[in-house]
Parts: C-alpha cells; structure tokens; sequence
C-alpha cells in the first residue's frame, strides 16, 4: 500500500516536472521571437559554452580514438580482419562515438555550470532583479544559454570526431606502422556525406536537451547554497539521462530515414 | 541627522497633499504560499509624491507585497493598480513599459555578481536608453556620485560591504529616472550609522528626484526618518495606518507592542 503511494507520487512528481518544463519551454520560444536578440549575450555564451569545451572534448575524442584502436585491433586479428581497423575506428568515431561523447562531455561540464550560475543568481534575486529592469530573463539568459548550446554542440562533435580519428591512426601506426593519408584513405571509402551529416547534426538535439534542461533546473532553484548544489547536480544527472534518451530514438529515427 | 536632511522631512510633512493623486492602489490584495496565508486583504492607497513606509513584524508579507506591486509575484486576489492601470491586465510589454517608470531596491540589493560597479548601474540605461557610450558612463558616474560610489567603479560587488552594496542598488534603481520607488528593507543588516546614511540618503534622493516611494522596514528609526505615512501590517492585514506620531500614539495593543519592544 505504502509503495504504491510512493509510486503515485513520482509519477505525479514526474508529471508536474514534464508540464512545469513544456510551461518553461513555451515562454523561452516566445521570448525568441522577440526583439531585442540579444546578439552580445549570444556571441558570449557561444565563447563560454564552445571554445571553453573544446580542449576537454578534444580529449575526450583523443581517449576514444585510442581506446577503440587498441581495442578493435585484438579482435579485428582474431578473425583475421586487421585491415578493417581504419575503417572501424572511422566508422564507430563518426557515428556513434564522437556524438555521444562531445553530448555527454558538454552536459557535464556545461550542465553543472548553467544550473548552478542560474540557481546561484536565482537565490541571491539576480533574476528578479533583471526582471524588475524591464529585462526579459528568458531570453537573456535562458534563449542565448539554448541557442549556444545547439549551435555549438555539432561544432564540438565536429572537433570529437577529428581528434578521435587522429589519434585512432596514432594508436594504430604504434602497433602496425601505416602513413595517415592511407589510414584515411581506407577508413573513410565506405562512409557516405550522410553517415557523418545525419549523426553530427543530431547532436543539435542534445544541445537544444542540455540547454533546455540546465536552465530549466537552475531557474526553478531554491533554498540557498544547498539549493544550488542540488541545481548543478541534477542539470548534469537529467541532461546526461535525456541525452542518452535521446540518441537511442534518434539513432533509430536515423536508420530509418537514412538506411 | 545634519540641517539639510532636517530641513528636507520638515518641507516634505507640509508639501505631500495625501488626498492627491493616487499613485499606488491596493485593493483586497490576497497571497498565500501553500497552507500559509501571507497577504489577508490587504488595502492601501499610495498618493504621488508621498513615501509609504510599510512596517510589520518578520514574515508578515512585506516584501511580498513589493513583489506583487512590480508583479515579480502575482497575487490569488485583488488588484493593484498603478498610474490608473491594473496590472493584472498588462501585457508583459505593458508591463516592462511600467517598470521602467518604476525602481526596485532588493534587500540584499541583489547586483549583478558577474559585473562591476559601474556596469551594474549601467545595465538599465544599456537596455531601455539610446545614450552613447560616453553619456551613459556620464550618467553612472553621476548615479554614482549621489550615492556616494564615485570611487567605486570598477569594483565587483563581492568587494563591497552591505552597506555600499545598498548604495549601488540604489543608484542602479535611479538609473532610469523612476516616478515610483519601492525599497525592500533598505536598513537591514546594517549598523546604526549606516543605517543612519542611508535613511538621509534616501530622503536626499527622495527631495531630488520627486520620487513615490515605497519603503517596507521593521526599522523603526528608518521609518520615522523616511515616512510621509506609515501603514503598520499584522497576519497580512493593515492593522492602522497614519503618520508615525499617531502610530507611536495609538492605544491598539499590537501597534503599542511593536513600538514598545523596538524602542
């Protein structure tokens, strides 16, 4: 009895959360397609949210590139397709790795700092302040945050998919020395325009996920210091969830459109 | 207290005309927050001109009655309506429109941590003025220098007391020229020599700038210095409103016990 009580509430929770994110959504479009454009805060954020991640999602893609050829080859040889390894490492980096990675690097770094700027400025009445100004905040904060955000992420993936690549043939070139030209040459002549577009652009849609979710959480913040904390950890923790959502319907979605 | 100040609520008591124009006016406003009831049907008339102190013990709705009247908050029932309109039926750019004419002095003056001084002063005249850049830096420095900030500039806020940090709100809640001004415990927290300031500081501007002000305080002291008129809340209702010698006079038990405890 006591748990289905409990149930009853998270679903009801869950419920209020979805109807209070659509309400949430709904005034950051209106507030899109309102002058002024905010083109300062747009160009800072695109600075904040994109340069300041591409050293660590280059490194990310540089790990996986380097994991995925140290990995693949064992297995490639034991069944005596080593000469498959370019075409692995490509394949995998472009359609599968390099997004998800830059997604899940970008809601981590970036999630926890949107939800906790937002909850830090929610708490100390920044945001009403704003308000008070004449001042829309769901355009100057949450709308340029969004925007930056899905601009942003296939350009990172972009940088994910090259540094995975490049260290790929790193990797490889240790064990089994092949120049990079050839290692490209193999790796990419059976990938078509639409197996890198469908996949680098699908990260948009985690962008517009992290953005969306990070602001979300940290607008609604309460209760102080604590509050803030607890912000920054469920940006991260629901935008990292909702990414992986994400990319298991789209990846579906993505073999259907383009088989 | 210097002459100048003294002088500024003599000429004040005897120029507000509390029949005037109303420039605020509240109408069986209600809130609640969940089980708890804030606001109970509240009525207030603000004239043009005149400084409304609104006293009343921690948590009886003070500064939600603020947020209400620049609609930060909406309220469950009643109206409010400003310059003749009711702000219920804004739009939100009816309503930013109003807010311009309107200056809000948070209580723990809420500047903008990521600017500086100067910026924060700065941001509404960026926002809602077509002023070059020099004239607006002129103006801030202008803003600046009435508060007493004009060395302040380039600070961060972080790097200022509360009592300094009070003074920017403030300059930055001037920055547009408002007709009304609404003060959220601009006392609070600070000792009684800043306090002190800032009650003359408040009234110098008052006297300058031809200001409707709203000021919520528990500071006795301030709200004799500041009020025109004071409106003393209990359990979210005006228990008696008049100047502070009639409240300070009055026989009713809960108004003797507030003035009783602060004195």
């Amino acid at each position: 009895m006591e748990s289905a009580s409990i149930t009853g509430t998270t679903i009801n929770r869950s419920l209020e959360w979805f109807g209070d994110l659509g309400s949430f959504s709904w005034k950051v479009t209106r507030a899109a397609v309102t002058r002024p454009f905010e083109l300062r805060e747009i160009y800072r954020q695109f600075d904040e949210i994109g340069s300041k991640s591409l050293p660590l999602v280059a490194l990310a893609g540089a790990a996986v590139g380097t994991v995925l050829a140290l990995e693949s080859r064992s297995s490639l040889a034991h069944f005596g397709a080593k000469s498959m390894l370019p075409a692995t490492i490509v394949f995998t980096i472009i359609h599968e790795m390099g997004p998800i990675i830059a997604g899940l690097v970008v809601s981590g770094r970036v999630g926890a700092g949107i939800g906790a700027e937002l909850g830090s400025m929610k708490v100390t009445e920044q945001i009403d302040a704003i308000e008070a100004s004449a001042v829309n905040p769901y355009k100057l904060l949450v709308f340029t945050r969004v925007l930056a955000c899905i601009v942003v992420l296939p350009l990172l993936t972009l940088v994910t998919d090259f540094c995975g690549v490049l260290a790929g043939w790193v990797a490889t070139t240790l064990t089994d020395p092949i120049s990079l030209l050839p290692f490209l040459h193999k790796g990419f002549s059976g990938v078509a325009f639409s197996d890198f577009l469908a996949p680098t652009l699908r990260t948009s849609v985690f962008g517009l996920i992290i953005g969306l979710v990070s602001c979300f959480q940290g607008m609604r913040t309460q209760g102080g210091t604590e509050g803030v904390g607890r912000s920054a950890t469920s940006s991260v923790v629901l935008s990292s969830l909702f990414v992986i959502l994400a990319d298991v319907i789209l990846v579906k979605l993505i073999l259907i459109f383009f088989p | 207290m210097n002459h100048s100040i003294a002088e500024a609520i003599l000429d004040r008591s005897q120029s507000v005309d509390i029949s005037g124009e109303p420039a605020v006016v509240l109408r069986d406003l209600h809130k609640s927050f969940g089980a708890q009831h804030v606001l109970n049907g509240i009525n207030l008339t603000v004239v043009r001109g005149e400084t409304l102190t609104v006293l009343g013990r921690s948590g009886t709705g003070k500064s939600v009655l603020l947020k209400l009247i620049i609609r930060l908050d909406h309220p469950d029932a009643g109206s409010i309506c400003i310059q003749g309109k009711d702000i219920a039926g804004l739009n939100l750019n009816e309503m930013n429109r109003l807010r311009t004419k309107m200056g809000f002095l948070f209580q723990h003056a809420a500047l903008y941590d990521s600017l500086t001084v100067e910026q924060n002063v700065e941001f509404p005249l960026r926002r809602h003025t077509k002023m070059p850049k020099s004239k607006r830096i002129n103006r801030v420095k202008e803003l600046l220098r009435s508060v007493g900030m004009e060395n302040d500039l380039h600070k961060m806020p972080s790097e200022l007391s509360g009592g300094m940090q009070k003074r920017v709100g403030l300059a930055r809640a001037l920055a547009l020229q408002p007709e009304l001004l609404l003060l959220d415990e601009p006392t609070a927290g600070l000792d009684p020599i800043t306090s002190g300031e800032i009650d003359d500081l408040v009234l110098k501007l008052h006297k300058e700038h031809d200001l409707t002000s709203i000021v919520v305080t528990h500071d006795l002291h301030s709200a004799k210095t500041v009020a025109d008129r004071v409106a003393l809340l209990d359990k979210g209702k005006v228990v008696m409103e008049g100047s502070f010698e009639d409240l300070a006079e009055s026989k009713d038990e809960f108004v003797q016990e507030f003035f009783k405890r602060d004195s």
